[in-house]
């Protein structure tokens, strides 16, 4: 039951409104976004927050293109302002050399992604390839699985990426239409509460003709591999920050989505299913069915994707008899998704001992209903009895129009 | 150059050519702009030779991002200085060769005109993409041999004229765009200066021989460069609002054969068959510019 007091502040708006409102209460200097399905609403309600006034020191840069977008926030995070963008999918492809001179350059941008499927053949719908190609990049990437959890993700990021031992950009993944364009009840972050969390962004090094620095500059052989190492330890260094952060936004606004990963149902669970964004919400109700029954099964989120948990993982699977991961991504080649192949190469030289299992599902948007993940858990339930036959696979493929 | 001649914030001791244009273009560009300005640099020889970690040429802030976006970044350092309350204390410059200026980075250095950004934008025009070794780029000139137009038994070279630049720059409402060469040093200081001082996005287009990659002697060139001017094959004017407002005149045009003859990536005009043919179609393009500039 929620607390009617708590209710009381609920408001049912657009995913979109949340997130933008969000952005809005972190005080960002410098926002600078294009438009594209289906992120726009975001940057158009920040568009509407900037003609009201209601952003103070903040400049829109309504840029040409993407690329652009990322490129004109690293000219501004380098002088020292805080600042935000959004996109998806064919944006954040465009932007891809762009991202890794964020992070290589140390610049704790942040942007929310609503997450697209990407082309050809172009669709507009959610699946996680477009933030799960960036992977190298050097950006942290945390996943949201409700509205509420897109918008309370974004201070909790600038806080992480902002810590002088991190100083790395951050991405907050949120599925486009699903959470991007739904209405459901989330309160609004207080500007107060949101300042008390969030310290302004003080960066140790900016441009300035007081002290004037170097920003990208050239690296040969002999520089070059120390910056790559320093970049890992920061990535590294994220890791506990991630969960504490989790735990002083829950002091000030008495919300927890989890840390690196969060739980449900788990501390017991003979099966675990795993996945990332609001496609846990369905397991969830498919398990609590399981539950009903009396049959163990469990939830693993994962939250954070950069840096990866690969302890936390460990620990949480350890006594299950079957792991099953649901992707949304796949990478060509390997008939396998992200998750599923990172998540069995951080057990592979631990003492844990559990088969895991991957499809790869929702590609495109497509609708992935309960009874196909109580397949899924049925599968896996054959899996811990008998031993693996098919190691990763696509959900609710059509054969009949292949 | 005089005693009297301003201060400048790059330092020697970089990695450039002996006679590198793209350092003397810095050079003025910064004695132009003065100590309080944040330089935005895209790739190129410039970027490359400056800043070879951990040391750095420059004495002002300086950021090189990529190759092709230094008219978004500094639409984004001019945004957050506004946004920071110091734009009026502080100038943005972005200096950038022809390939990221002209190609790679149009796009991008478009949006930020468009938007009407307060900054300036020089553009070190060495006619090609130096740093990767004299490939051509847009601002590649007519019969110029490069390493992807190479003059061959049936070519000389670089098939296309030079892209209107400067004419670009104009159509998108900037309020100042002027070309200098850096073989004018006091014309390429005011110019920088004056483009500084003016409110909104301005840009200065300076022609900028490079002897490694044209083919002269490292000594020659600032004469090479004066050559390009007094060959009328480098207008040098100004324009406010798209209005030409200022040419510097040649009293007696030299004939491009003497500027073309100095150069290595020229040679194949003087040995192919055919060369003087070419070398006419040459002179007309300076003809033309002396007529459509009234540079006489
Ligand atoms: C996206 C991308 N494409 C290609 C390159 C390779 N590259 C680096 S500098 C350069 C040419 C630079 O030419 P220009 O802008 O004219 O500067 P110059 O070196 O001649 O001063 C090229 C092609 C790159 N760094 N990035
Ligand atoms: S190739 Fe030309 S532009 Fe590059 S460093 Fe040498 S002289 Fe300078
Ligand atoms: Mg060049």
């Amino acid at each position: 039951m929620i607390d009617p007091a708590y209710r009381k502040k609920m408001v049912v708006v657009e995913g979109s409104y949340a997130v933008a409102h969000s952005a809005k209460v972190c005080r960002p200097n410098v926002i600078s976004a294009y438009p594209i399905t289906p992120q726009t609403h975001i940057v158009e309600d920040l568009s509407q927050f900037i003609a009201d006034g209601e952003i103070p020191n903040c400049e829109y840069i309504n840029v040409e293109a993407e690329f652009s977008a990322i490129s004109a926030l690293i000219g501004a995070s380098a002088v020292g302002a805080r600042t935000y963008s959004a996109t998806t999918s064919q944006g954040l492809l465009l932007m891809h050399e762009a991202l890794f001179n964020t992070s290589g350059m140390r610049l704790p941008v942040i942007m929310t992604v609503a997450n697209r499927a990407v082309g050809a053949p172009i669709n507009i719908w959610n699946d996680h390839q477009d933030a799960i190609s960036q992977r190298d990049t050097g950006w942290i990437q945390l996943y949201a699985e409700d509205v509420q959890e897109a918008c309370d993700t974004l201070p909790q990021l600038y806080k992480i990426a902002e810590d002088n031992e991190v100083m790395l950009p951050g991405m907050a993944c949120m599925d486009g239409f699903i959470l991007s364009h739904v209405y459901e009840p989330v309160v609004l972050l207080e500007q107060e509460l949101t300042d008390d969390f969030l310290p302004s962004f003080q960066p140790e090094n900016v441009l300035d003709p007081e002290d004037p620095k170097t920003f990208g500059a050239f690296a040969a052989p002999d520089t070059y591999e120390e910056f790559r190492y320093l970049q890992e330890q920061a990535m590294q260094k994220a890791l506990p920050k991630i969960e504490a952060v989790a735990k002083e936004f829950e002091e000030v606004f008495g919300r927890y989505h989890g840390g690196l990963i969060d739980g449900y149902m788990l501390d017991d669970a003979e099966i675990i299913v795993m996945s990332m964004g609001s496609i846990l919400g369905t397991i969830k109700n498919v398990v609590d069915e399981y539950r009903a029954k009396g049959e163990k099964i469990g939830v693993l989120k994962v939250r954070s994707f950069r840096p990866f948990p690969k302890e936390q993982i460990c620990k949480a699977v350890k006594n299950a008899h079957a792991v099953v991961v649901l992707d949304k991504n796949i990478s060509i080649g390997t008939n396998e998704g992200a998750l599923f192949t990172e998540t069995k190469s951080c057990l592979y030289n631990s003492k844990v001992r559990v088969p895991v299992i991957g499809y790869t599902v929702g590609h495109g948007g497509r609708d992935i209903p309960v009874e196909s993940i109580a397949k899924v858990i049925e599968e896996t339930k054959k899996v811990a009895k008998s031993g693996i036959t098919v190691e990763s696979q696509f959900l609710d493929l059509k054969e009949e129009s292949l | 150059m005089s005693k009297t001649a301003p201060k400048t914030y790059i330092t020697s001791g970089h990695s450039g050519c002996a006679g590198c244009c793209d350092a003397f273009a810095a050079k003025f560009a910064l004695m132009g702009a003065g100590p309080n300005t944040i330089v935005v640099n895209p790739t190129g020889c410039l970027e490359v030779m400056s800043t070879p970690f951990p040391y750095s040429s420059w004495q002002v802030p300086w950021i090189h991002s990529l190759f092709e976006n230094a008219g978004a970044v500094a639409s984004g350092v001019e945004a957050a200085l506004k946004a920071l309350g110091k734009k009026d204390d502080i100038k943005v410059i972005s200096i950038g060769g022809d390939g990221s200026t002209m190609d790679i980075g149009l796009g991008a250095l478009s949006g930020a005109f468009e938007r009407g950004h307060d900054f300036t934008y020089v553009c070190m025009d060495n006619e090609a993409y130096m740093n990767t070794g004299v490939q051509r780029s847009s601002g590649t000139p007519f019969d110029a041999s490069t390493t992807t137009t190479p003059a061959g038994k049936v070519s000389f070279g670089n098939p296309r004229p030079k892209k209107n630049m400067p004419a670009i720059m104009a159509a998108h409402g900037s309020p100042y765009v002027a070309t200098t060469s850096i073989g004018f040093p006091r014309d390429m200081i005011r110019k920088v200066k004056k483009a500084t001082e003016i409110v909104g996005p301005t840009y200065i287009h300076s022609h900028a021989p490079c002897p490694t990659g044209w083919g002269f002697d490292t000594s020659k060139t600032l004469e090479i460069a004066k050559l390009a001017v007094e060959t009328c094959l480098w207008p040098m004017y100004e324009m406010e609002n798209g209005e030409i407002t200022q040419v510097r005149k040649v009293k007696d045009p030299r004939p491009v054969e003497e500027y073309l003859r100095a150069q290595k990536r020229f040679k194949h005009l003087f040995t192919m068959e055919g060369g003087e043919e070419e070398i006419k179609k040459i002179q007309a393009t300076a003809d033309w510019n002396i007529k459509h500039f009234g540079l006489q």
